[in-house]
């Protein structure tokens, strides 16, 4: 059976991804950002996972504001990298798994999650840098990945409690599907940050913190944080964290965490990471 | 558009579903600019370009005004605003330090320093001038 073995969190600031792109990584700006991954990838590579599914939000790329879906399930066999605006970046198509995409969308509608599928989709950096960061810089990204957009640029997204519910669900779906799968789940985006106006640069560690704290120990606790106090803690836009608990929902009550790693600033974001493992995996 | 809960945190427009609605047509102008070839009609001819995309008078005064905070007021978000910005060679960390008034190199300092604090930054009524 297939099982979910492992959950990672982590930021997807597309400055990341540029500076992986253009090999800044070992400027004095950048250094301690990926120092902090350095563990990540050998835990990766150590895992091996046959599938990451991956929890991210599509920023005006595949959805602009003329289609809203607030959860859409990524069931193609590939997805392209999109152009966001100063062409695609340069990383390898994503391979999809369109049969456990499609067990998931089944089992999940009928748990009562009511999903949108996409059978064609572009992917932006809130897909790709998180694999960047895990994979570095592969020929070809070493598994296939399920996308999972999450709507959180029109308020409201949905809440933390529905998404920590979804991921219970999708654990549900994946338990029950036959081939013997390593699946690795990632929330991703986040952490504190707000990118307009006038209180842009807000960086609330303390929140941050907790937030993970929170993540590893008390995640029913975390997952009621009201949209509210991610607004006026977290920042305009560090309520994308909210994606965060469909990763964890998916895990077992207790975990393990293994690693994490928390900097300031990436560009105008909190960059926060950590990796949980399930003890029954 | 009725009271929001959210009304009190300074310094911030949540796109929200009446801001989106408000905002549609601004901000489908400002994702077209993701394309070469609609970047390329709108240098041609900015003006044929922006007809035919329905917005307010006000709305696109601040597009020519390039009035940043101004397009957030009027529903534009800032994930579509940006892309404006990218048009006229902006990055978004500039971005940011135009929107909070800050010189550029002032805001990279503060965003070095660990960012803007939450504390004083969580209600209007701890900032001067709301």
């Amino acid at each position: 059976m297939a099982r979910i073995s492992a959950g990672v969190g982590c930021s997807h600031v597309p400055a990341i991804g540029v500076a992986v792109d253009q090999g800044l990584t070992e400027d004095d700006y950048w250094r301690p950002v990926f120092k902090g991954f350095e563990k990540s990838r050998e835990w990766m590579a150590e895992q091996n996972p046959d599938v990451v599914f991956l929890v991210y939000n599509d920023h005006c790329t595949a959805f602009d504001a003329s289609c809203i879906p607030t959860f859409a399930l990524g069931c193609a066999a590939e997805f392209h990298p999109a152009d966001e605006g100063w062409g695609p970046r340069p990383v390898p198509v994503v391979k999809g798994h369109p049969e456990l995409a499609s067990h998931i969308a089944q089992s999940v509608i009928l748990d009562e999650f009511d999903l949108t599928i996409m059978n064609e989709m572009e992917v932006d950096h809130g897909l790709t840098v998180p694999l960047t960061v895990m994979f570095d810089q592969p020929e070809e990204w070493p598994c296939p990945v399920i996308p999972l957009a999450v709507n959180v640029v029109q308020y409201p997204p949905p809440t933390g409690n529905r998404c920590f519910q979804l991921g219970k669900a999708i654990r549900r779906a994946i338990d029950t599907y036959q081939e013997d799968l390593n699946v690795v789940i990632f929330g991703t985006g986040g952490m504190s940050h707000q990118l307009q106006a006038e209180r842009a640069g807000l960086i609330n560690s303390d929140f941050d913190k907790q937030f993970l704290d929170l993540l590893t120990e008390d995640p029913v606790k975390g997952s009621k944080i009201t949209h509210l106090e991610y607004l006026r803690e977290a920042g305009s836009e560090g309520i994308e964290l909210v994606m965060w608990h469909v990763m964890r929902g998916a895990l077992d009550e207790k975990v393990t965490e293994v690693h994490r790693h928390y900097h300031v600033p990436a560009s105008n974001t909190a960059v926060g990471h950590i990796i949980l493992e399930n003890h029954s995996a | 558009m009725s009271a929001k809960e959210y009304d009190d945190i300074p310094g911030t427009y949540v796109f929200d579903a009446d801001m989106s609605r408000v905002g549609y047509h601004l901000n489908m102008f400002c994702i077209s600019l993701r394309l070469e070839k609609n970047r390329e009609a709108f240098t041609a001819d900015a003006d044929a370009y922006l007809d035919k995309y329905p917005m307010s008078a006000e709305q696109r005064d601040a597009v020519n005004r390039r009035d940043w905070n101004g397009l957030l007021s009027l529903g534009g978000n800032i994930y579509y605003t940006s892309k404006l910005a990218a048009y006229d060679g902006i990055n978004f960390q500039n971005l940011a330090a135009k929107m909070t008034g800050m010189e550029t190199e002032d805001y990279r300092d503060m965003m070095l320093n660990g960012g803007r604090p939450i504390e004083g930054n969580r209600f209007k009524k701890e900032w001067k001038n709301g």
